[in-house]
């Protein structure tokens, strides 16, 4: 389990960016529209709203005063049609607004998929599963919340703060002085707050990662505690260390929370009572004939303006938090999306014609990008030269951790070479798309994935085009028939995630009739056959047989039968080529191959 | 509503707290009536006698009642975030300790993403409303019941006329109540859904790629994504609708009093300053109205979140100690199976048929036989990960229904193909079963288990973080640490499979030689791939379709003539061959270079 808080994903945010703003305003920017008609819908209710309270004055002076009966009715009549057009504007701007904040969170995890499906894989090494998680449903969520409610209520407030202001100028210099003096003490409380609380937002945001990291990392591993017996121990740290550590951020975060409140709610409480003081006696001074003009009635609707003078101010720095937890989304999800695509299509990269599969490795060295080029210890990949002519099965040997894996994945680019070329048919890997060479490409990985679906998905997930008879053939090649129909819905039958409900074997078998439907003209093997039983090994031995024949085949192996029957063994070892040949001519030389051999199959 | 019901159980602890909440709340809005009527009296009698000093007096007893009422604010809202923690936290806490102990039944079944989403979203939900909501909901229902009393009280006839769009309010407050929790809660699925799609993308990426599948899951994406976008809207359309016409009824109800009152007025029922008041108190309803629609959302939201908790709560765990178990003492290392039949949740075929084994202490049992057979099955019923349909499972002479779960799998070490690690130090995961260790033994078990060597390369040794912050080990490695797992439980019963997966040549003789250490005076059940272990077997069990066809030693089987001896001249025997051959190889191969040999060498 993740060991400490700080292990989350902490960027130093900014609590305003102006670049990060930028950018999400390009995300909202097409929605521009949809934005102005909300704006002009909410001043119609805003207007509505200002009606009604006239409208009872219609009603009462020109209508009961008057004893008139029509213009009452005229009154009521227009009330009942502006509550109406009320009502349709707030339908409508609800509406609007929140089609406009799920496109644009839409969007943005679209993109953010999309991003994820180019990511080099490199990338997944050092990103964990739930980060991403995080990142493309939390990060993502809390923009939703702002673009739906905030934006237009912090319009409406600035508005509805700016014209209070000028109605209290207007009405008042010197008592909206007074009331203006709490204003600096509100700026001095909002910046303190701010620190506070983004320092409390970062903490809560680590917390709950830490509480997803455990149990993500104890639900996919459940297996393993309860074989150990873990239960009790488990449970003891997640509650005494990992929720225990939650609970205590928010509480702590909540105590910060509530004073701001309570502070803007009492410097409102100080404004009146400066304005009640210093208002009344200027009130009073007055009616002893001095100086100006405050009359009782410019006391009472001052003291109702300031109580409204508040409410925008509350209700903004409520907001605010949304606006903070929005940019520190927001530049999570920007560094998501900013993440360079290593592996990538040049602009005039063309579609790979047919292959025939031919394969040439010039000069080829790699090492990961994000380590330290400098150092000669870290290179992967040294001096690579290997020519393999069409339709030859390659076995490559060597330790855990010599480069094999590494070799075979720029075959089929999912990496590019740090120095040299990769060239099939002659033409450098670099010049073609990525789908166009893998779609002619069949690989069998150490780990044989299923997804959630069917088994006849799951196959079918090589070509998908192909007919349920194509499967089936496929699977029959591979000797997944028969096992197939007997499972409860045969060919129909789901697979739970990560396959928990076929065997070991099972999984492996229909990962190779994936690979078989494909077809491919080049075929990558990794290490695939090692954890099937004997009986069905000797049964994908010979499928596997018939596969390569005119396939060109790079195959990790270390099967024996594998190994004798390729046409070229290469050993590698701390990333060179240290040998190459037959299994006669390297055994022959007494070399490193035959040490490898003699250490590895004796019993 | 049931399931809002039911988290009262994880509110009562905190029911001082949730009441203090409640007080200091109404404390806070009988306050705040308090300050206008200061207001009012300054005016009237402040401004009418002139006196300076009272005004000061009633600004100082403005801000004394302002002071007290921002206090009460702070700890109200302190509390009710206190309370809404504390739910979260147990709940989450139960959430978390029953997942773990759900059989392995549910889990083959259950997407990790789902259960995440469930204990972090879902929980967020519930605890919103719990703390806050609630208190909320009761303040203002007392409110719209001291407002509608008030009304009646004032002018009953025009009360009766003035609440008749109260009563359309309510029944679709509590409509739109009723209908979005459902909503909500096909938000929180599809959401859990996305997760799942996104989880399994990012754990399945290599073979996304390696297909050129990525505009396919684009695709499927799209679609989870767009159930989604759509679930929400449907949540904001009912709230786009309950929203406006709370405020149309409340506003209706002020029309109402204008038409009905007014006529009353002008037939000199009421004066216009009665009217003008009744009006002003109906007004007070517009707030807490409009704040009602949106406490009864979060309810919604929060019923959906408890549905989703209390479905993972509900599910009873089939397999636990019974009341009486027998806590099992140092086990003999016997075990037996009695006609024993399983089938596995949902399936129709049976995975065991009829099994009848009887294993005497310190005896190897080899499991060969094709994929799919039974074998991991008839393993996992041991440690009763799984529960038999029909028979029974005998460990030390006890059905393992009876006994004590803990003092089983205490004694039983397993290490499986796939060996996953935890991502905390090499050490404790080593320890994993057994956290009092001393460090002797620690090392004891790594080195038993070939693993001492490659783990002191690392420049922390044993303290070296695995996974995602740490090192990534390779598969041998990987394997190695879960043998020295195991080894260290120091197992009476071990159950492992052979296949050492996915590693070099040199690493398996290495993984080999491990194993073999590791079965040592310990009864073993091995699912075998390697002639090896099952020529050294005491007992080899030949399985298919669910049953053992054959049983007993390499000798009698191969002398039978039957199913053994044809999957050992399949596949055995070449390995037996190849084994003769590199001996003769070796024999050439050291006359030739003497220093040549190479055993052992480490390779990581």
């Amino acid at each position: 389990m993740a060991q400490s808080q700080s292990l989350s994903d902490d960027i130093a945010f900014k609590s305003y960016d102006p670049h990060i703003t930028r950018r999400l305003i390009a995300f909202i920017q097409p929605y521009r529209l949809q934005f102005s008609l909300a704006l002009i819908l909410m001043v119609v209710n805003s207007a509505g709203a200002v009606a009604g309270p006239y409208l009872v004055k219609i009603a009462i002076d020109s209508g009961i005063s008057a004893a008139s009966l029509t213009k009452l009715r005229q009154a009521v009549v227009l009330y009942l049609v502006i509550a109406g057009i009320q009502w349709a504007a707030t339908y409508l701007r609800v509406k609007i607004m929140a089609r406009v904040g799920q496109s644009i969170i839409f969007d943005f995890r679209a993109r953010l998929f999309e991003h994820l499906q180019r990511l080099s894989l490199s990338f997944y090494n050092r990103y964990s599963v739930g980060r991403v998680i995080t990142r493309v449903i939390n990060d993502v969520g809390v923009l939703r919340e702002f673009i739906t409610w905030a934006v237009l209520a912090i319009a409406r407030d600035l508005f509805a703060l700016v014209g209070i202001v000028i109605a209290m100028l207007s009405m008042d210099l010197r008592l909206s002085l007074i009331a203006f003096t709490v204003l600096p003490l509100m700026l001095w409380a909002t910046s303190f707050f701010k620190k506070k609380a983004r320092e409390n937002y970062r903490l809560v945001r680590s917390a709950i990662s830490w509480v997803n990291s455990v149990l993500a990392e104890n639900i996919n591993g459940v297996r393993v505690v309860q074989a150990f017996s873990r239960q009790e121990i488990n449970y003891r740290y997640f509650r005494d260390e990992v929720n225990q550590n939650n609970r205590s951020v928010n509480l702590r975060a909540a105590r910060i929370a509530s004073a701001f409140p309570a502070i803007v709610d009492l410097l409102g409480t100080l404004a009146t009572a400066l304005i009640v003081w210093m208002g009344g006696t200027a009130v009073l001074a007055v009616s002893q004939g001095g100086g100006d003009a405050i009359t009782p009635g410019v006391l009472v609707a001052f003291l109702l303006y300031i109580d409204r003078f508040f409410d925008p101010i509350r209700d903004l720095s409520r907001r605010y938090d949304s606006f903070q937890s929005t940019m520190a989304g927001g530049e999570r999800i920007f560094a998501l999306l900013d993440t360079p695509v290593e592996v990538q299509d040049a602009p005039g990269n063309i579609d790979l014609p047919p292959l025939r599969g031919e394969v040439r490795f010039e000069n080829v060295s790699f090492y990961y990008s994000d380590e330290n080029p400098s150092d000669e210890a870290q290179l992967i990949l040294d001096q690579i030269n290997l020519h393999v002519p069409v339709g030859q099965t390659v076995a490559l040997v060597g330790e855990t951790g010599a480069g094999k894996s590494t070799l075979v994945k720029l075959i089929s680019r999912f990496h590019d070479p740090t120095q040299g070329r990769v060239l099939i048919d002659g033409f450098d890997l670099r010049q073609f798309t990525q789908s166009s060479l893998r779609r002619q490409m069949g690989i069998v990985l150490q780990d044989p994935f299923l997804f959630n679906g069917t088994v006849m998905e799951n196959i079918r997930f090589g070509r998908l085009e192909a007919t349920d008879e194509e499967v089936e053939s496929a699977a029959q090649a591979v000797s997944a028939h028969d096992f197939i129909v007997r499972l409860r819905l045969g060919y129909h039958t789901p697979v739970e995630e990560g396959g928990a409900t076929l065997s070991v074997g099972q999984r492996q078998l229909v990962s190779f009739a994936r690979a078989l439907l494909a077809d491919p003209r080049i075929l990558i093997l990794d290490e695939a056959t090692s954890s099937v039983d004997t009986q069905t090994e000797r049964l994908i031995q010979k499928a596997l047989a018939r596969l390569l024949q005119g396939r060109t085949a790079f195959v990790i192996a270390h099967r024996l039968s594998t190994v004798i029957n390729a046409h070229s063994i290469v050993v590698i070892h701390d990333g060179r080529i240290v040998e190459q040949g037959s299994h006669a001519e390297l055994l022959g030389q007494g070399g490193y191959y035959s040490r490898l051999y003699r250490s590895g199959f004796e019993d | 509503m049931k399931s809002l019901l039911r988290l009262g159980v994880f509110v009562r602890p905190y029911r001082i707290q949730v009441f203090l909440a409640l007080l200091t709340l109404l404390a806070i809005t009988s306050i705040s009536l308090v300050i206008p009527a200061i207001i009012r009296q300054v005016i009237d009698v402040g401004l009418a006698q002139r006196e300076t000093r009272f005004l000061a007096l009633s600004a100082l007893l403005i801000m004394g009642i302002g002071t007290a009422r921002a206090g009460l604010t702070y700890w109200q809202r302190y509390l009710t975030e206190w309370i809404s923690t504390h739910i979260g936290f147990d709940l989450r806490n139960r959430l978390y300790n029953h997942i773990q102990h759900l059989p392995f039944t549910y889990h083959d079944h259950a997407q990790t993403g789902q259960l995440i989403s469930r204990c972090i979203e879902d929980v967020r939900a519930v605890e919103r409303f719990t703390g806050s909501g609630f208190v909320e909901l009761v303040n203002l229902t007392l409110l719209l019941i001291g407002i509608v009393t008030l009304l009646f009280l004032n002018n009953a006839r025009l009360a009766a006329i003035a609440l008749i769009p109260m009563i359309p309010l309510v029944l679709v407050t509590s409509e739109f109540g009723r209908r979005v929790s459902n909503y909500f809660l096909a938000v929180d699925n599809a959401l859990g859904e996305l997760s799942s799609r996104l989880q399994e993308n990012v754990t399945g990426v290599q073979v996304v790629r390696a297909f050129a599948q990525e505009p396919y899951e684009i695709q499927r994406f799209h679609k989870a994504n767009r159930v989604l976008f759509n679930a929400r809207l449907t949540v904001i359309g009912e709230w786009a609708k309950i929203m406006p016409t709370s405020n149309f009824l409340v506003t209706l109800g002020t029309i109402l009093i204008l038409w009905f009152g007014g006529q009353m007025a002008l037939r000199g029922e009421m004066t216009i300053g009665e009217l003008v008041a009744y009006n002003s108190y109906l007004l007070l309803l517009a707030a807490p109205a409009g704040q009602l629609t949106w406490l009864v959302n979060m309810a919604g939201e929060a019923v959906a979140g408890a549905k989703r908790a209390f479905e993972v709560l509900d599910h009873i765990p089939e397999i636990q100690s019974p009341p009486d178990a027998v806590t099992l003492p140092p086990l003999s290392g016997r075990v037996e199976f009695h006609n024993v039949s399983f089938a596995y949740q949902g399936d129709t075929t049976r995975a065991l048929e009829n099994i009848n084994l009887s294993v005497e202490p310190n005896q190897v049992v080899a499991l060969i036989g094709p994929t799919g057979s039974g074998k991991t099955s008839l393993v996992n019923l041991i440690p009763r990960f799984y529960d038999v349909n029909q028979g029974m499972v005998l460990v030390n002479d006890q059905d393992v229904r009876h006994v004590d779960l803990v003092s089983l799998r205490k004694q039983i070490g397993i290490v499986l193909q796939t060996s996953l690690l935890f991502s905390m130090t090499i050490r404790e995961n080593i320890v994993y079963g057994r956290p009092e260790t001393s460090e002797e033994e620690i090392i004891a078990a790594a080195q038993a288990a070939q693993a001492h060597e490659f783990i002191m390369v690392f420049p922390s040794g044993y303290d070296t973080m695995v996974g995602e912050r740490g090192v990534t080990l390779s598969g041998g490695q990987r394997q190695r640490v879960a043998i020295a797992r195991a080894l260290l439980m120091n197992p009476r019963i071990l159950i492992l499979d052979d296949s050492t997966s996915s590693v070099d040549t040199q690493t398996e003789s290495l993984i080999q030689k491990a194993l073999a250490s590791l079965m040592e005076g310990r009864t073993t059940f091995v699912i075998a791939h390697r002639l090896s272990t099952v020529r050294r077997a005491d007992l080899i069990l030949v399985m298919d379709g669910g049953r053992i066809v054959e049983s007993g030693t390499h000798l009698e089987l191969l002398a039978q003539g039957g199913r053994y001896r044809e999957i050992y001249d399949l596949q055995l025997r070449d390995q037996e061959q190849f084994r003769e051959e590199m001996d003769s190889l070796e024999t050439a191969a050291s006359a030739a270079f003497p220093t040549a040999r190479l055993r052992g060498m480490e390779t990581e």
